[in-house]
C-alpha cells in the first residue's frame, strides 16, 4: 500500500520487500484470461510460456508483481499476464517503471521491450535506467526486425537489411545490446533464446535473485518479417559451434567435445576463440560474472560476428552488486526524517520571516 | 498584492505619490503612500540578491508589495552589456497594491548599461542612483553613449545622485584582509545600505541573511555587513542625501494573521506538498530542469522529511513517465515543466487521459515558440494545453492569478485530478514564478480534505453472479474510474494506451465503443464541478474584462484607475479554463463589450469566441514583460468609448 512507501531502510536483497503468496501458485495463475494475439509460431510465445512458468518458483503475491511495456509486438506481453500491468507508450516503458519501482519498494516491477522499443525511440530512458540501477528486470525481445509496422530493419538489423524501408540494403549500423548495457554502467546483463526455455529460465532465476536493473536480451524469432534470424543458435549441429554458453566460474569452452575456448590474446589484451589443446588450456578465461570491473563483459560481448552470430555467448555477462536507486531513495527519506523530524506543514508555511496583523 | 482582499477603497494603483514634510532631525523625513524601486546593474553585481533582501525588509515591516525580477536567459553575459542588463522592481507601499508598477520613482544602474536600458522607463523627476565609478569612457562607449550622461545634461529632469560606490565600497573594506576585486562584491549591499537607509528599512533581517549565508566564510559574512552599514551611514551622513522616506506598513490592506512574503514557485511547491498532507498521499514528483520552473524540483527536493519523493529524469518525456509510473502505484504525481517541455510531454499525458490516473503537469510558461524567451513571462500555451495532443484528449486546466495564490490553484489541480482521475493542467508563468507578494500563512486544518478512497474489492457482478473488478467501471456521479493500485489482492488488472472497453477495460478496437469512449472521457471532463466565475461590476457596467492567469493584477489595478476616473467597466478573472465555469457564457452575453487582456495573441478570446460566440476583442502584448497598468486602462477606456 502506497503508506508504506515513505519507510524503507536499505536492503540488498531484490524482492524482500515483496509480500509472499500464500499458498502454491501454478502457472495457470498467472495466465490472464485474454486470448494471445502474437502470430501463430513467433517466438513471443515461448517466452511468454517460460515466464508464466518461472512465476510461481518465485513465490511472489501476484498482486505485487508489475508488468510494464512499450509499444510493439513484445509489449503486448502484460496483457496475457495475470498480475497487474500497463502498455504505455513507445520506448518509455523503463521511465514509467522507474517512478513506479522507486515510489513502491514492495512491487516486483518488469519491462518487457523490443529491439526497436528499447533501443531506438526509447534508447535513453533504457540507458539512464541501467546507470541508475532501479529495481527493474528488463526484458528485451530482440528479432532484430520491426514486425508490429510489417517489416522494416530495427537497430539491431545486420547491415544491408533489404527490408521495406531499405531496398538497397540498410546503412545503420547495428547496436549490440549486450555491448551497450555494460557500456551504460548495467550491473547485470544476460543474453538468452526464445526456443531454449530451460536456459532462459535459469537466466530469468538469476535476473529475479538480482538487486537493481537487470537487463536479459533474449533472441526471439519473428517467423513473419525475419524467420530464421537466430536459426544459427538453434539448429542443433550449427550450434554447437556458434553458441558459447557463459557459465559463472566455469572455464568458457564450446564446440564439439568442448574442444574450442576463450582465451586473452597477449599482444593486443582482446579476447579471441583458439582450438584447445594441452599447451594452452591453462590459458582458457574462466567466466567470472562477478568481476568488477567490466572489462571482459564487454570484450565477451564482442565476440560474434554480427553478420553470422557465430560465437555468440549466451548467459549472465555480469552480475554485480551496486547501490539501487530506489533503496538509497527511500533511504534519504529515513534520513531527512532522522535529521529534521517528521514533516510539518504548519512550520513549513511559516517559514522563517513572518509578520502578524491585528485585527 | 493581495489578491485575497477587497479593497472597497478602491486605491487608485497610479495615483500620483503624496508627499508630506516633517522635520526629523537635520534631515527631512517625507511620507509616501508608495514607492516602485529598480535595482539594474550586470548579471554579475547581485541584483537579484540585492532586489530580495530589500524586498524582505520590506515584506517584515509590514508593506504590501509586489516584485518583478527581470533577467537574461544567459548566467553571464558579457559585462557591461545591454543584454548583461538584470534587474529587480519592488513597488511597495502603505495599502493594497496589485502590480509591481509601471514608472519607478527610484532607478539604481551600477553601470551605463544599467542606464542605458532602463532610463526610458523613468518618468521625469524620478530619483536617480549612479554608480559613476563604472562609467568610464571605455563603458560608456560600449553600449553606445558618445558623451557621458552624468554630465551632458541629458539627465537634466532627473533628480541624479552620482555616487561612487565602488571606491566607497572598497575604502570601507579596507580593514578586511581581501583583494580589490573581492571587495568590489560587495558594492551591491553597499547599495542595498543606502536604499535601506532612504526608505527606513530595518537591517536586522539581512544582518542575520549575510551571516547564514556566508556562514562558512565569516571574513565574507562580515565584509558584506560592513558594506551594507557603510551603504547606510553614507545615507545618513552625505550631504547629496538630504530627503528620507517613510512608505508606513499596509495596516489596512491586509485581515487579521501571520504573513509572509512568498514567490509564485515557493507557493506552488507548499500547494504540493499541503496537498499531498491533505490526500494522504506520498507526492512524487518527475521533472527535468528547465527555466523558469526548475526552482519547484529545488524546492521539493528539500523536503523529503515530507515522503517527498522527486526524481530527476534523463528528459521531459521521463518526468513525466516515471510520475505516471508512480501514479499507477497510488502516489500524488506530478512533473513540472515550461512550455518546451510541455510539447515533448505531449504523448504522455495522452497515456494519461486514456489510463485516467491522476497526474498534475505544471507548466510555468515562457516565451516561445522553441527555446523562446527562457527567463521571461507569456501566455502562450494555454492552447496547447487544451489542445496539444492527438486524438480527443481533453485535460483540465487551472490558473493561479498571483504569486501567492499558486498555492491554492495547486490545491484546487490537486482535487480535480485525484477526484476525476485525470491528468490536470497547472498554468502558471514566469512572472507569478519570480514575482513575490504578502501572503497570509494558512492554518492546515483549514484546507480541503482531499482523502481518496482506492479500491479494495470487485465492483461489477457478471450475469452469472460472478464478483469481478472492472478498472473502467464508473462511478455515476463524477465519471471517475476506480483507482485500484498494484498490491491490492484480486484486482490484477492491466491499462494501456489502446483504446479500452467501457467496463471491462479489455482492448477493443469496435467503432461504436471507441465513439462512446471518446465522449464519456469528454463527459467527465466537461461535468468537472468548478465554482462560477464572480463578476466585479459595482455600477452596472456596459463594458466587461475578463482575463486569466497572472494578468490579474494589472487587469484589476486598470479597473481601480478607470473607476476612479468616473468610468463604469466589468471584472472576471478565470481560474478554471478547462472546463471553464457554468455561468461563463451567461456572464460573458451580458455585456455589449468583452475585452480579453492576454500575454498572447488571443488564446482566450480564441476559446470564449468559439464556445459562446460572443464578439470577444483581444488586447494583447508578447513582449516577455507582464502588461502595465496605465496601458491597461488606456486600451481598456478606448474600449469603453469606442
Amino acid at each position: 500500500m502506497a503508506e508504506t512507501t515513505t519507510e524503507g531502510t536499505g536492503t540488498t536483497e531484490a524482492l524482500s520487500l515483496v509480500p509472499k503468496a500464500e499458498g502454491r501458485q501454478s502457472m495457470k495463475d498467472f495466465k490472464s484470461d485474454q486470448e494471445v494475439r502474437w502470430c501463430p509460431g513467433c517466438g513471443d510465445y515461448a517466452i511468454l510460456a517460460a515466464v508464466q512458468g518461472f512465476m510461481p518458483e518465485l513465490g511472489l503475491a501476484k498482486e505485487n508483481i508489475v508488468f510494464v511495456s512499450g509499444i510493439g509486438c513484445s509489449s503486448r506481453f502484460p496483457y496475457y499476464m495475470n498480475t497487474y500491468g500497463m502498455h504505455s507508450i513507445h520506448g518509455r516503458a523503463p521511465a514509467i517503471a522507474t517512478g513506479l519501482a522507486a515510489s513502491r519498494r514492495d512491487l516486483s516491477v518488469w519491462v518487457v521491450t523490443g529491439d526497436g522499443d528499447a533501443l531506438s525511440i526509447g534508447g535513453n530512458h533504457l540507458i539512464h535506467a541501467l546507470r541508475r540501477n532501479v529495481n527493474l528486470k528488463i526484458l528485451l525481445f530482440n528479432n532484430r526486425i520491426y514486425g508490429l509496422t510489417k517489416g522494416q530493419y530495427s537497430p539491431t538489423s545486420e547491415v544491408g537489411k533489404i527490408t521495406k524501408s531499405t531496398p538497397m540494403g540498410s546503412l545503420d549500423a547495428p547496436f549490440n545490446p549486450v555491448s551497450l548495457a555494460i557500456g551504460a554502467e548495467a550491473s547485470f546483463v544476460a543474453r538468452t533464446v526464445d526456443s531454449d526455455r530451460k536456459h532462459l529460465t535459469e537466466v530469468l532465476r538469476q535476473a529475479s535473485a538480482h538487486p537493481g536493473t537487470a537487463l536479459v536480451e533474449i533472441y526471439q524469432n519473428c517467423n513473419i518479417f525475419n524467420d530464421g534470424a537466430f536459426e544459427v543458435l538453434k539448429d542443433r549441429q550449427q550450434a554447437e559451434e556458434a553458441v558459447i554458453r557463459l557459465e559463472h566460474g566455469e572455464p568458457i569452452r564450446f564446440g564439439h567435445d568442448k574442444s574450442k575456448g576463450v582465451v586473452r590474446d597477449r599482444a593486443t589484451g582482446d579476447l579471441k576463440v583458439v582450438t584447445v589443446t594441452p599447451e594452452n588450456e591453462a590459458e582458457v578465461l574462466v567466466h567470472d560474472a562477478r568481476s568488477a570491473s567490466p572489462t571482459t563483459a564487454f570484450a565477451l560481448s564482442r565476440l560474434a560476428d554480427p553478420d553470422t552470430l557465430h560465437h555468440t555467448p549466451i548467459g549472465v555477462f555480469r552480475s554485480v552488486d551496486r547501490p539501487v536507486y530506489d533503496t538509497q531513495m527511500a533511504d534519504q527519506l529515513d534520513t531527512a526524517v532522522e535529521q529534521h523530524g517528521k514533516g510539518d506543514l504548519a512550520a513549513l508555511l511559516a517559514g522563517g520571516d513572518t509578520w502578524t496583523v491585528v485585527g | 498584492m493581495t489578491s485575497q482582499v477587497s479593497s472597497p477603497a478602491e486605491q487608485a494603483d497610479g495615483a500620483v505619490v503624496g508627499e508630506q514634510r516633517e522635520a526629523a532631525g537635520a534631515k527631512d523625513v517625507r511620507r509616501l503612500d508608495r514607492v516602485i524601486i529598480r535595482f539594474a546593474g550586470d548579471s554579475g553585481d547581485g541584483m537579484q540578491l540585492t532586489g530580495d533582501r530589500f524586498t524582505s525588509e520590506t515584506a517584515s515591516f509590514g508593506n504590501d508589495l509586489s516584485t518583478l525580477p527581470n533577467f537574461p536567459a544567459e548566467i553571464r553575459a558579457p559585462a557591461g552589456t545591454l543584454p548583461g542588463v538584470s534587474s529587480f522592481q519592488l513597488h511597495f507601499a502603505d495599502h493594497d497594491i496589485l502590480t509591481p508598477g509601471d514608472a519607478p520613482n527610484v532607478l539604481v544602474a551600477m553601470n551605463p548599461a544599467a542606464l542605458k536600458a532602463n532610463i526610458a522607463d523613468m518618468p521625469r523627476g524620478a530619483e536617480i542612483i549612479v554608480n559613476t565609478d563604472e562609467f568610464t569612457k571605455r563603458a560608456l562607449q560600449k553600449v553606445g553613449y558618445d558623451s557621458s550622461p552624468l554630465e551632458d545634461g541629458s539627465l537634466d529632469g532627473y533628480h541624479l545622485h552620482p555616487v561612487p560606490l565602488t571606491t566607497l565600497t572598497v575604502e570601507a573594506l579596507k580593514e578586511f584582509d581581501l583583494t580589490r576585486k573581492e571587495a568590489e562584491r560587495s558594492k551591491n549591499m553597499f547599495a542595498l545600505g543606502l536604499l535601506s537607509w532612504m526608505y527606513h528599512r530595518p537591517t536586522e533581517g539581512t544582518e542575520k541573511f549575510l551571516t547564514s549565508k556566508f556562514a562558512k566564510k565569516p571574513d565574507i559574512a562580515a565584509a558584506n555587513i560592513a558594506a551594507f552599514r557603510a551603504g547606510w551611514n553614507f545615507g545618513e551622513t552625505t550631504e547629496d542625501f538630504a530627503v528620507s522616506y517613510e512608505v508606513a506598513p499596509a495596516v489596512k490592506a491586509f485581515p487579521p494573521g501571520t504573513y509572509r512574503n512568498i514567490s509564485g514557485n515557493l507557493a506552488l511547491a507548499y500547494g504540493l506538498i499541503a496537498a499531498s498532507r491533505q490526500a494522504d498521499l506520498p507526492l512524487f514528483l518527475g521533472s527535468y530542469p528547465i527555466t523558469p520552473a526548475s526552482d519547484i524540483l529545488h524546492e521539493l527536493s528539500r523536503h523529503k522529511n515530507f515522503g517527498v519523493r522527486t526524481f530527476q529524469a534523463e528528459d521531459e518525456i521521463a518526468g513525466i513517465g516515471a510520475a505516471l509510473g508512480a501514479a499507477f502505484g497510488g502516489s500524488l504525481a506530478v512533473t513540472t515543466t515550461s512550455g518546451p517541455g510541455v510539447a515533448l510531454k505531449s504523448e504522455t499525458i495522452g497515456l494519461a487521459v486514456s489510463l485516467e490516473l491522476p497526474l498534475l503537469i505544471v507548466d510555468i510558461q515562457r516565451g516561445g515558440p522553441s527555446t523562446g524567451l527562457p527567463t521571461k513571462t507569456e501566455q502562450a500555451d494555454l492552447l496547447q494545453a487544451m489542445y496539444g495532443r492527438n486524438g480527443e484528449a481533453p485535460v483540465p486546466v487551472v490558473a493561479p492569478r498571483t504569486p501567492a495564490d499558486c498555492f491554492d490553484a495547486a490545491l484546487e489541480a490537486a482535487r480535480i485530478a485525484l477526484t476525476y482521475r485525470t491528468p490536470v493542467f497547472l498554468l502558471s508563468d514566469g512572472y507569478l514564478a519570480n514575482g513575490s507578494e504578502p501572503w497570509r500563512i494558512p492554518d492546515p486544518e483549514e484546507l480541503p480534505d482531499l482523502r481518496v478512497q482506492f479500491t479494495q474489492g470487485p465492483n461489477h457482478t457478471l450475469d452469472d453472479g460472478t464478483e469481478v473488478f472492472w478498472p473502467y467501471k464508473r462511478d455515476p456521479q463524477t465519471l471517475a474510474r476506480p483507482w485500484a493500485i498494484p498490491g491490492t489482492p484480486g484486482l490484477e488488472h492491466r491499462i494501456g494506451g489502446i483504446e479500452k472497453q467501457d467496463g471491462t477495460g479489455n482492448i477493443s478496437y469496435d467503432p461504436a465503443n471507441h465513439d462512446f469512449m471518446v465522449r464519456i472521457r469528454q463527459a467527465k471532463v466537461d461535468g468537472i464541478d468548478v465554482p462560477d466565475v464572480e463578476v466585479d461590476d459595482p455600477h452596472g457596467a456596459k463594458t466587461l474584462v475578463l482575463g486569466w492567469g497572472s494578468t490579474y493584477g494589472p487587469i484589476t489595478a486598470a479597473v481601480r484607475r478607470l473607476r476612479a476616473a468616473g468610468e463604469s467597466v466589468a471584472q472576471a478573472h478565470l481560474r478554471h479554463l478547462n472546463p471553464f465555469p457554468g455561468n461563463l457564457g451567461e456572464v460573458v452575453r451580458q455585456y455589449d463589450k468583452v475585452v480579453v487582456p492576454e500575454m498572447n495573441l488571443g488564446q482566450l478570446a480564441t476559446l470564449v469566441r468559439a464556445k459562446y460566440l460572443v464578439d470577444a476583442t483581444s488586447y494583447n502584448q508578447v513582449n516577455g514583460m507582464p502588461f502595465k497598468a496605465e496601458q491597461l486602462a488606456t486600451a481598456l477606456k478606448e474600449a469603453i468609448d469606442g
